[in-house]
């Protein structure tokens, strides 16, 4: 899915930090039980200190600092093994602390390095994979309900192409409606790769929506991102089918990998969490010139163009979340997300 | 008898107070002079009437003031004798109930809609004798009023559930009549019933039979508004004497059940009789099979080739026909307005066929011209409408004229129903809803309305400051119209598509919207997508103003977008104006899992419209119905 925009690459900026300070940690507790014999035989090492009885001293206080404090990404950065680097800092008592501690340290940080990565590749297997969980859920949804159901979609997502092909492969039987998402007729795209799969499709148009909502029995979606609040970054439009789900009381379902979990709270999400595309998508470039005289200066005002990408579907409207960790209801998503992401973080990603 | 219900006061029913009111105080039972009246009730116990005239000064706005019509004045206290209820309303059919039955009538005549109150004592009013029928017959002549719409006062004996089990017992015996020798039975007995008023005769029947075998013309039987009742005729044709007609008038109030696509037979049937050859598209949407689903574009150039050999139809006709097909025309106004142009044009060329008469022939020929235009496209309800006036306009030709006198009669009558309906109520529309406009209004419409258009332009013309909002949608990208013509004249706007619209609706202070027609459950039936704006501006708070003449409002009622609706050409969804690259679906088409679904209309639930505007004023959706009651019977088809 491209365009996912800044969300889920803060998500996993945040997890991504959130590995390395475990890392870190883990290693730091390891290294104070022996720390000590590694400050003695730092004195050892160089000769040239003088207040080494102290330096272990500091050394160890620095340590369990270290421990104790989950550490800013100063630190963590301060801590590379470059002996370049090491001498050109200023803080004098790191310094020397680290230069003599960067024969363990660099060993230290291949150590933590190897980690990172480690964990970071659990973190690629797991987004990849993000569907397996999730499309198991569907043959739960599909026994509560009847034998013919129609389901009604919007845009294209690949967790939902997966969740229906499943179905599909379980043989429950349902017709597909897909709403295509203008402007950029994602809609079609999802319709053709459900036709090919064999699946019974129907295409209709976004302003149909209302109209056949009646006849639907229920509604999955995809989500770009999941708020704090349990709130919904969808694709534009997607409010407007959950608000006719709410009305016919038809069962809103919003399909997304945990990697989607943002501890953001939506204050004016409409504006503030989204994103214009280019008008032209709408109305072609030059194709208003002959009405409007862009020359005199008022003219180019008068018109005003506006595509926005996505849209907010407040938690209420939304029945049900399906994510690959817990299959839960907003409130616990909330939760989950929350322990996901380590509350301190100095690198706020901007929007 | 039941005591509890005569305690209840009830006003004058020629002031149909819609609105709040308070009761008035209680006017003794004073008869204002009336004309000498054949039918005097002896027991003239009818509740308190209040003695308000229609220009009484303490109606409030909310109510609509009753139709000034200054035989309807005469006609109303004619009739106040012989029945305390309003010559409209479905209750004033009581006036043939014998008279100790009286008191029941009126408390009820609150509660019921629709039936007749006389329900309570229904065996005993089917059995009304056709001497009473004559009587009051005799006193509408008197007063010069077409008989047609009395007929349904003629009617006050039996109750709809008597009619109705009359009608479905005989309607499996009647199956084998096909539509056209029905509809033309009661198009001539409605032209009978008109002879019959004027000689005051009761062989109407024995003409109309006549009339059966003469005509046999094939008519194709689809349009829901235009066509009368085939049941009233059914049951019709059955009974003798005067109880058929106005069973038959009262049944014209039920509207006529559309002809569903997915019977097989009487599909066939059709096909047979059409001008256009239409084949069927692939892919039909399972949900939608009682809809005509056609090819598209496969039509036009058959028609075009057969433009100067197809006899029995008008050239302007079949132009019109043919801009439907392409396109060309859209709107439910300039839809009109263009087959009423060209059947003014037909008019004119037409020469009644020696040994018919005028009336039936030319009933029969617009008939077969409606049904052509059904091919190339189904009808809109106000087209349906207009239809329905041109017919009775016809069917009310007094037989003394002579040809050319009864054609220019009707082609004046064409241009007064143009203007009066739909010029002069567009002003009227137009000068209520600036009112609703003021400076730093943020006011969002969807599609191309010729309503709030002229609204919008108007406004901008009196010097309003606003910002328009428009919202289009694919595939017909109507709104670019409209922007283009919005923006010439310099207002600013902001275009936007219609998955958008929850985006921009917190800006937005008002949503006008165009309709093409509002029923009577105030449902409003409109392009495709309204709907969905109209439902999320209720979910921002914001209020919807409806814009709709009062020409195209319709007695149906529906409930959801499915039960009745038209579906386009399924192609255009496919494909997407001046975006060439999303081609994702080219050569899926054929595919028999995908099926493309392409509504043009839905319908909006009345929850969510604030308030309709139309000629009659600005009135909320619940009010939709009374105006049909009302308006409809003596401004339309009078």
């Amino acid at each position: 899915m491209d365009a996912m925009a800044e969300f889920v690459v803060g998500n996993i900026v945040r997890r991504v930090l959130y590995i390395i300070r475990e890392e870190d940690l883990s290693l730091t507790t390891a290294a104070m039980v022996g720390l000590n014999l590694s400050a003695v035989s730092d004195d050892e090492d160089d000769a040239d200190r003088d207040d080494q009885p102290v330096l272990s001293a500091t050394a160890i206080a620095t340590a369990s600092r270290n421990a104790l404090h989950p550490p800013s990404l100063q630190t963590l950065l301060e801590d590379v093994p470059d002996s370049a680097a090491v001498q050109h800092t200023s803080s004098s008592g790191r310094d020397s602390e680290g230069k003599s501690k960067s024969a363990d340290k660099s060993s230290r940080n291949r150590k933590l390095k190897h980690d990172v990565v480690e964990a970071m590749n659990e973190l690629i297997q797991d987004v990849s994979t993000c569907h397996e969980p999730i499309v198991v859920r569907v043959e739960h949804i599909h026994q509560k309900y009847l034998f013919l159901e129609v389901i009604l979609t919007f845009g294209s997502s690949r967790t939902v192409l997966q969740f229906l092909c499943v179905a599909k492969e379980r043989k429950r039987s349902f017709l597909v409606l897909v709403a295509e998402g203008a402007p950029r007729y994602q809609g079609h795209l999802l319709a053709k790769e459900l036709v090919t799969r064999g699946l019974q499709t129907t295409l209709i148009t976004g302003s149909a929506v209302f109209a056949m909502i009646s006849r639907v029995n229920m509604v999955i979606v995809g989500a770009y991102a999941v708020l704090a609040n349990g709130g919904v970054i969808a694709p534009v439009g997607l409010n407007m089918v959950a608000l006719a789900a709410q009305k016919y009381v038809v069962p809103f379902v919003v399909l997304a990998g945990s990697h989607k979990l943002c501890p953001l709270y939506p204050h004016n999400p409409e504006v503030l969490l989204n994103e214009l595309r280019c008008p032209s998508e709408l109305l072609d470039f030059g194709e208003f010139s002959d009405c409007l005289d862009f020359g005199s200066g008022i003219g180019a005002s008068l018109l005003n163009v506006v595509n926005p990408t996505f849209d907010y579907v407040p938690p209420k409207l939304v029945s049900l979340f399906i994510t690959d960790i817990l299959w839960s209801i907003s409130a616990l998503l909330i939760q989950c997300g929350d322990a996901m992401h380590s509350p301190v973080s100095a690198i706020t990603v901007s929007h | 008898m039941d005591p509890r219900r005569t305690a209840r006061t009830v006003s004058d029913p020629k002031v149909r107070q819609v609105g709040f009111f308070t009761p008035p105080p209680d006017h003794a039972i004073s008869d204002p002079p009336r004309h000498h009246d054949p039918i005097q009730s002896p027991s003239q116990s009818s509740p308190p009437v209040n003695d308000r005239s229609p220009s009484d000064s303490s109606l409030s706005p909310v109510m609509i003031p009753p139709p000034r019509h200054h035989s309807d004045a005469l006609l109303r206290t004619a009739l106040q004798a012989t029945s305390p209820t309003k010559p409209f309303s479905p209750s004033t059919r009581t006036v043939m109930i014998p008279p100790e039955n009286k008191d029941l009538r009126s408390p009820g005549r609150k509660v019921v809609y629709g039936k007749s109150p006389s329900s309570f004592s229904g065996v005993k009013a089917s059995s009304v004798p056709a001497s009473e029928l004559t009587t009051v017959s005799v006193v509408n002549l008197a007063l010069g009023i077409s008989g047609k719409i009395l007929t349904a006062e003629e009617a006050g004996g039996a109750s709809v559930e008597v009619q109705n089990d009359r009608r479905a017992s005989s309607k499996p015996l009647k199956e084998k009549t096909s539509k056209a020798e029905r509809r033309a039975l009661q198009e001539a007995q409605r032209a009978a019933k008109a002879a019959a008023k004027a000689e005051g005769s009761k062989a109407s029947s024995s003409a109309s039979k006549v009339v059966t075998s003469e005509n046999t013309k094939p008519i194709k039987a689809t349009k829901p508004s235009s066509q009368k009742n085939d049941g009233s005729q059914v049951a019709a044709s059955d009974k003798k004497g005067g109880d058929r007609a106005p069973e038959k008038d009262r049944k014209k109030d039920a509207p006529h059940p559309r002809m569903q696509y997915d019977d097989t037979s009487r599909v066939e049937k059709a096909k047979k009789r059409a001008v256009v050859k239409q084949t069927e598209a692939r892919n039909r949407v399972e949900l939608f099979r009682h809809l005509p689903q056609y090819e598209h574009g496969t039509q036009l150039p058959d028609l075009e080739t057969k433009f100067f050999e197809l006899d029995p139809m008008h050239p302007a006709l079949y132009k019109v026909g043919l801009q439907y097909l392409s396109g060309d025309i859209y709107g439910g106004n300039a839809r009109c307005i263009a087959m009423l142009q060209a059947f003014k044009e037909a008019i004119k060329d037409y020469s009644t066929p020696p040994e018919k008469t005028l009336i039936r022939d030319l009933t029969a020929r617009i008939s077969s011209y409606v049904s052509f235009l059904i091919e190339c496209r189904p009808l809109s309800i106000s087209m349906g409408n207009a239809i329905k006036f041109l017919k009775s306009r016809i069917a009310k030709l007094p037989l003394a004229l002579s040809e050319s006198e009864a054609k220019t009669t009707l082609m004046l009558d064409i241009d007064r129903f143009i203007n009066e309906k739909i010029i002069l109520a567009d002003k009227v529309i137009v000068e209520h809803a600036v009112t609703k406009i003021s400076d730093g209004d943020v006011l969002l419409t969807y599609g191309a309305s010729s309503a709030v258009e002229m609204i919008l332009l108007h406004a901008h013309e009196l010097g309003k400051e606003f910002r328009v909002v428009v919202v289009d949608s694919h595939p017909k990208l109507e709104g670019q119209l409209l922007l283009r013509r919005l923006v010439r004249k310099g207002l600013s706007c902001t275009y936007t598509h219609v998955n958008a619209v929850s985006y921009i609706m917190h800006e937005v202070t008002r949503v006008f919207l165009g309709a093409s027609s509002v029923l009577s459950n105030g449902t409003v039936y409109s392009r495709v997508g309204t709907a969905c704006v109209a439902m999320v501006a209720h979910a921002f708070r914001v209020p919807v103003l409806v814009c709709c003449e009062a020409y195209k409002f319709h007695e149906r009622v529906q409930l959801d977008s499915i039960c009745s609706n038209e579906l386009g050409n399924p192609d255009a969804i496919s494909k997407v104006h001046g975006r060439e690259e999303i081609n994702y679906l080219d050569g899926l088409v054929n595919c028999e899992n995908l099926q493309l679904l392409n509504l043009i209309y839905d319908a909006t639930p009345s929850d969510y419209v604030s308030m309709v505007i139309t000629d009659y004023g600005m009135v909320p959706p619940t009010s939709v119905p009374v105006i049909v009651r009302e308006y409809r019977r003596e401004h339309l088809w009078s």
